[in-house]
């Protein structure tokens, strides 16, 4: 069945939905889009290293996005900058560099548009593989440190005062989001993990009223997003990442007629 | 040591500083199990510092504070929540800790807002919001709580009501109380130990004691003078402005 690479691309958009779904989340709530795009922007550097050193890309992303995170945390310490241009400090400099590093790699010939927005056609049964282990391991770390992270999340003193260690907690969701996108890069593209990320959460934000509720519909609006975007790649022969943002994106637009209409019907 | 079993939480000379300025320093307490412990002070005497140095959440901090319990239940004085988060108060009440619906029940009614249950945090009144703030502390039982002005923005009526919630709490948890309040009369009927804090602490002891004390009259004035007797200590010290200590 996996020996068809739409079917390997189906199951594996599903597996990401899975994943980006809680985790988008957080991203929002947190507000740490421009720390995923800024973690996904560096994910191009990791890509070359794992070409010249011939290692797992996934591997060699999720390493180089951790190293990104923890170089913007030791930033924040020591410089007076704000955050949000440190932010664009990283993911300008490792994508360029990524870039510079490319050219000198001759000896390879690089698909740059399937990097950067995805190709569906790239994904290998291995890459299946390690979407739905590395995509459950992720959501059982993810359950582990759900109550400190949340908590801190609302209000990080209670946290802290009752007990709960947010500061371990924030550091484990930030490898956690290194290895979300390590493991959709070959599906989405870099430049649009961050939407597959946020557009269904902001979608499932509209329509929820409660915390659990909206894990449920963002997971629910990515495997929708997820599907449509790839039979309409296949259909108009479109870039995989592309094709599941718009998908995401109209399912948000949709999310908001839905609040206009409730909002009439309570006047 | 039977006599330190009852010690939920003890301060030892502890102070913090931010900016190379103390926002508190040299703070000496202990809150003992099924006691009332008041801090009083005027604004920016370092209160809420010192609730927050008893509860761990500075960490870099001068002296030393020792925490027996891990069951603490916090109602800080200004809390900032993010509404991008959709959350009932529902949801809030199990924030920290899992507890089961009987117990929620429980403590939204002691509080007088069980019917705002199913209702977004983000719709809540000021005064409503306190009194969710307050039942989520309360609901899981713990065995320190500490309480920053808890009673902010309710309204009067309500005001008593909590005062003597918090009081009966105390009684039947047994378990110890870190408040800060502005409300004199509640500090002198209902406590057990006052600290007096101006940057550091002016003076401490029973209500009767600190309401002798003539530091306290000089930082309440009018309103405290109802209250107590006359007894006089001269002053070693003076406060400028900025709270800092200057020796006479």
């Amino acid at each position: 069945m996996f020996d068809d690479f739409f079917v390997r691309a189906l199951f594996a958009g599903i597996g990401i939905a899975f994943v980006t779904g809680p985790l988008g989340c957080f991203i929002v709530w947190r507000r740490l889009s421009y720390f995923g795009d800024t973690l996904a922007h560096s994910a191009l550097l990791g890509v070359t290293m794992a070409y010249t050193f011939e290692l797992n890309i996934a591997l060699s992303v999720f390493i180089i996005s951790s190293l990104i995170a923890l170089i913007l945390i030791q930033l924040q310490k020591k410089t007076n900058l704000p955050g949000d241009a440190l932010l664009g400090l990283l993911a300008h400099s490792s994508l360029a560099v990524g870039l510079v590093v490319i050219g000198f790699l001759t000896f390879i010939r690089f698909d740059i548009m399937g990097l950067l927005f995805g190709d569906i056609l790239a994904v290998t049964k291995g890459d299946l593989f390690m979407i739905w282990i590395g995509g459950a391991v992720i959501l059982i770390v993810l359950k582990l440190i759900w109550k400190p992270l949340f908590a801190s999340t609302v209000n990080y003193e209670l946290a802290e005062a009752e007990g709960l260690n947010p500061d371990r907690a924030k550091a484990v969701f930030t490898i956690l989001m290194a290895a979300v996108i390590a493991i959709s890069i070959k599906m989405v593209g870099l430049l649009l993990i961050t939407g597959m990320l946020i557009i269904p959460a902001a979608m499932a934000r509209n329509i929820s009223d409660s915390p659990q509720k909206m894990v449920f519909y963002s997971i629910i609006g990515g495997l929708l997003s997820v599907i449509l975007g790839l039979f309409s790649s296949l259909e108009f022969n479109t870039s995989s990442g592309p094709s599941i943002i718009v998908a995401s994106l109209i399912l948000f637009i949709l999310s908001l007629l839905n609040i206009k209409q409730s909002i009439k019907l309570k006047n | 040591m039977s006599s330190n079993t009852n010690i939920l939480v003890k301060l030892n000379n502890a102070g913090f500083r931010q900016n190379n300025k103390w926002l508190v320093e040299g703070v000496s307490l202990k809150v003992e199990k099924g006691k009332i412990v008041t801090l009083i002070g005027p604004n920016g005497s370092g209160k809420s510092t010192t609730a927050k140095i008893a509860l761990g959440i500075y960490k870099n901090i001068e002296g030393s504070v020792e925490k027996y319990t891990n069951k603490v239940g916090y109602v800080p004085q200004k809390i900032s929540i993010d509404w991008t988060l959709p959350l009932r108060v529902n949801d809030f009440m199990v924030l920290t800790e899992k507890i089961n619906d009987d117990e929620i029940n429980d403590a939204l009614s002691l509080t007088g807002v069980m019917h705002l249950k199913n209702k977004n945090l983000g719709n809540l009144s000021g005064g409503e919001f306190q009194r969710v703030l307050l039942a989520r502390a309360i609901s899981k039982k713990p065995e320190l709580l500490v309480l920053d002005e808890p009673v902010q923005g309710v309204d009067y009526t309500g005001e008593i009501a909590l005062y003597e919630l918090i009081k009966k709490i105390s009684d039947t948890l047994n378990c110890g109380i870190l408040l800060i309040s502005h409300d004199l009369h509640t500090v002198m009927t209902a406590t057990d130990h006052v600290v007096c804090l101006n940057g550091h602490v002016c003076c401490s002891g029973t209500p009767m004691d600190v309401a002798e004390n003539n530091e306290y009259k000089t930082l309440f004035g009018e309103k405290a003078s109802q209250i107590l007797s006359v007894y006089e200590h001269k002053h070693d010290h003076i406060h400028s402005d900025d709270g800092d200590i200057k020796k006479n």
